[in-house]
């Protein structure tokens, strides 16, 4: 049997499978552009699986179009987590729009997790907006933000003012990468906040896509003095713990019956090819 | 809705066109929310039935009332004593403020940071949709919290017969004494409106009926104890909803109704849930009508409610009041005695609060607590804190929230309730 654990973030959406071991048979993402269920669909008519579990802010879309059961992103980071680092007992996911501090019993279940509030301050959403308004490529502001000499002081969270306190800042002067580090030390302060407020000792597994920048976890690591680790994939550990519940958890997994694939998936993927950017394959490697 | 309404609407002074988009997203909710819920006990088509007649059929009957004498009253704090009110001739209603109404207006009278069921009670006047509100003789408002408290200062501009009763906020001898001296004075009040002496008789009669709406609601209660859950926590709160309003003798017959019909279904086995669906306790700030985001996310998020520690919810209804008394003075003492116990969290230091919540917790096997508090509602917002503290080193897990009526944070709500629906299971 095969299981398939897809995570539908605001940003982007992954798709692993894994099979009857819980190894990876592969593993795809997209952009969610702005259908995230045509992208869903099409990411899905790409493999094969015997069962799927949906995540993500974008699951109940899914759960509606698709028949497929759920779970949140929250047991999903915790399951995945837990692949990478066996032993691991805080995760923190920050995403597109939301971010998470998880808190684990030593057998792996969710004894207590933060979120934030509503708005953008503090999750990947503000830190690429931030990145625009400085003219850095996302890939490159964290690497940069390293580089800074020192830390300035960027006191609005607020995106909206935020981007208005960097625009002065440029104005008067100071070094694109320092205020890059600035808004990186504003983000670690909420996310600091989060992780304290579940887990006051330990290691911390760091999932979700700004867990790529190196920048994030350094700071981190300085500010909270514990241990970071970040998996090879940050971005795929949501999929991979759906995935892995597709398989291990029963209860989760067959509340519902599932539709495999709806037959206009794969039509659509053949008449319609421009329509979503097409699925990057990011890792085919059996194994983790 | 019979043209008969509308005019009875329009001599009221409602916003005809403001109430008809009222209605309908009402209707709208309803519908969506309750009655499509499954396994329903055939019973609550009388709340159903309460429902679709809640600004016709009652208010008519309220407006009868008033033909052949008797005043209404209209209050927004469980501790307005509904016994004192009966026994001076007039009806008590509770004045629902559970939606985002006329925000605009509102929002000049009182600041954009103030609670969600403050403003309500104020867009509800401004936005001229509120019968109960047009129809009632006398408003009481209580100086509960700060911001219940200063509204009302507001509050007076807009309705020219509120009332205003001072309540304790600790639980001394003087406390006490204040509440006692006010409820007499709100005795006065009463009896200079209705031009009716509250007797003993007709105090002891009040008593009698105000504990047996009372005893209605703890039988439907301590049903809920049984798993699977005979009834959804969304219609059993909707019953404590409706004791706000409706004529007390009929509600408590037709929820003893139900629970004839819930005892039934625990006697087989049967409920709105599968047996060992997680079941959660909501403990916070009161949900009044048409607020139903909440249980509504809990309940079809794979978990039920089996319990509200609330003014529309336990905490409110709880206590009976002693009608062993002869005098008009020994029963105002239990009527003082019963009321006095309401953990309200404007109360410094409340832990009675907390060992309720526990106590609750145990009887209704509760497997975690939701504490849901609305936005800028600082007693129980902070209450939170020490709840969850406390709940967390009995082993008991506790999402806090916090939340206000309008529908932006649902996703993120989702999230939550369903993240915390996983621990359980
Ligand atoms: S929460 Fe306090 S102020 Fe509000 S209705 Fe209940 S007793 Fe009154
Ligand atoms: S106690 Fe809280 S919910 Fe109640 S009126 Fe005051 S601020 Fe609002």
């Amino acid at each position: 049997m095969r299981f398939a654990g897809i995570d539908i973030g605001s940003r982007t959406i992954e798709l692993v499978v894994v099979d009857d071991a819980g190894e990876i048979v592969c593993s795809l993402q997209t952009d969610t552009g702005f259908d995230p269920i045509t992208a869903a669909q099409k990411l899905i008519a790409e493999v094969h699986y015997d069962r799927i579990l949906a995540t993500g802010y974008g699951r109940n879309l899914f759960e509606i179009s698709f028949e497929a059961p759920t779970v949140t992103e929250i047991k999903a980071h915790a399951r995945g987590a837990r692949v990478f680092f066996p032993d691991a007992l805080t995760v923190l996911d920050i995403g597109g729009q939301d971010s998470k501090a998880i808190a684990l019993f030593a057998n792996g279940r969710v004894k207590k997790f933060e979120m934030n509030d509503r708005c953008a301050a503090g999750t990947g959403k503000f830190l690429e907006i931030m990145a625009r308004t400085l003219g850095f490529e996302i890939d490159d502001f964290g690497r940069e933000a390293l580089l800074a000499q020192k830390d300035l002081n960027i006191s609005s969270m607020c995106t909206v003012f935020a981007e208005s306190e960097v625009t002065s800042l440029i104005a008067k002067g100071q070094s694109r990468r320092e205020i890059a580090r600035g808004l990186h030390t504003s983000v670690i302060r909420r996310a600091a906040g989060m992780i304290n407020r579940v887990s006051s000792a330990g290691a911390i597994v760091f999932t979700g896509g700004v867990a790529k920048n190196p920048c994030m976890s350094a700071l981190l690591r300085q500010k909270l003095g514990r241990e970071i680790l970040v998996p090879d994939d940050p971005q795929l550990v949501g999929a991979l713990g759906a995935a892995l519940l597709a398989g291990q958890d029963p209860s989760t997994a067959q509340t519902r019956p599932i539709k495999k694939m709806p037959p206009a998936a794969k039509e659509a993927n053949e008449n319609d090819p421009g329509q979503a950017a097409p699925a990057e394959r990011t890792s085919d490697r059996p194994g983790i | 809705m019979s043209e008969d309404y509308r005019s009875m609407w329009q001599l009221l002074g409602l916003d005809l066109e403001a109430h008809d988009a009222l209605l309908n997203v009402l209707g709208k909710a309803y519908q969506d929310i309750f009655l499509a819920q499954k396994e329903r006990p055939r019973g609550m088509e009388y709340f159903d039935f309460v429902m679709s007649e809640v600004h016709g059929l009652r208010i008519r009957e309220l407006l009868d009332e008033k033909a052949a004498g008797r005043k209404i009253i209209g209050s927004y704090c469980v501790f307005v004593p509904e016994e004192i009110v009966l026994a001076a001739n007039a009806t008590l209603v509770g004045l629902c403020s559970g939606a985002d109404f006329a925000m605009e207006e509102v929002e000049k009278c009182l600041p954009r940071n103030t609670c969600a069921l403050i403003k309500s009670s104020f867009g509800f006047k401004l936005g001229k949709v509120c019968p109960y509100l047009e129809s009632a003789d006398m408003i009481v408002g209580e100086n509960t919290c700060d911001g219940k408290k200063k509204a009302y200062e507001s509050l007076k501009d807009l309705v020219q017969n509120l009332y205003v009763m001072d309540l304790p906020q600790v639980k001394s001898d003087q406390g006490r004494a204040l509440l006692k001296a006010e409820y007499q004075r709100f005795q006065a009040a009463l009896e200079d409106l209705t031009g009716v002496a509250v007797t003993a008789a007709s105090l002891k009669a009040a008593i009698r009926t105000v504990n047996a709406k009372r005893a209605a609601i703890h039988r439907l209660s301590s049903l809920r104890k049984a798993d699977p859950a005979p009834i959804s926590g969304l219609d059993a709160l909707l019953a404590n909803q409706v004791f706000f309003y409706d004529a007390p003798l009929r509600f408590t017959k037709s929820v003893n109704a139900i629970c004839d019909e819930l005892e039934k279904r625990i006697a087989e086995k049967a409920g709105v849930f599968p047996e060992k669906t997680p079941r959660i306790l909501v403990s916070g700030c009161p949900q009044a009508v048409p607020n139903w985001k909440l249980p509504f996310i809990v309940e079809t998020s794979g978990a039920v409610i089996v319990g509200e520690e609330s003014c529309v919810g336990e905490r409110g209804t709880r206590n009976l009041t002693d009608d062993r008394g002869e005098t008009v003075e020994e029963m105002l003492e239990a009527i003082v005695d019963r009321y006095y116990q309401v953990d309200c969290a404007i109360f410094t230091p409340n832990p009675q609060r907390l060992e309720h919540i526990q106590e609750m917790v145990a009887a209704y096997q509760a497997d975690g607590v939701i504490h849901y508090g609305l936005q800028f509602c600082q007693p129980y917002l902070m209450e939170a804190i020490p709840v969850e503290k406390t709940l967390e080193q009995a082993g008991i897990p506790c999402l806090r929230l916090e939340t206000d009526y309008s529908m932006e944070d649902v996703g993120q709500l989702k999230t939550r309730i369903e993240a915390f629906i996983e621990q359980l299971h």
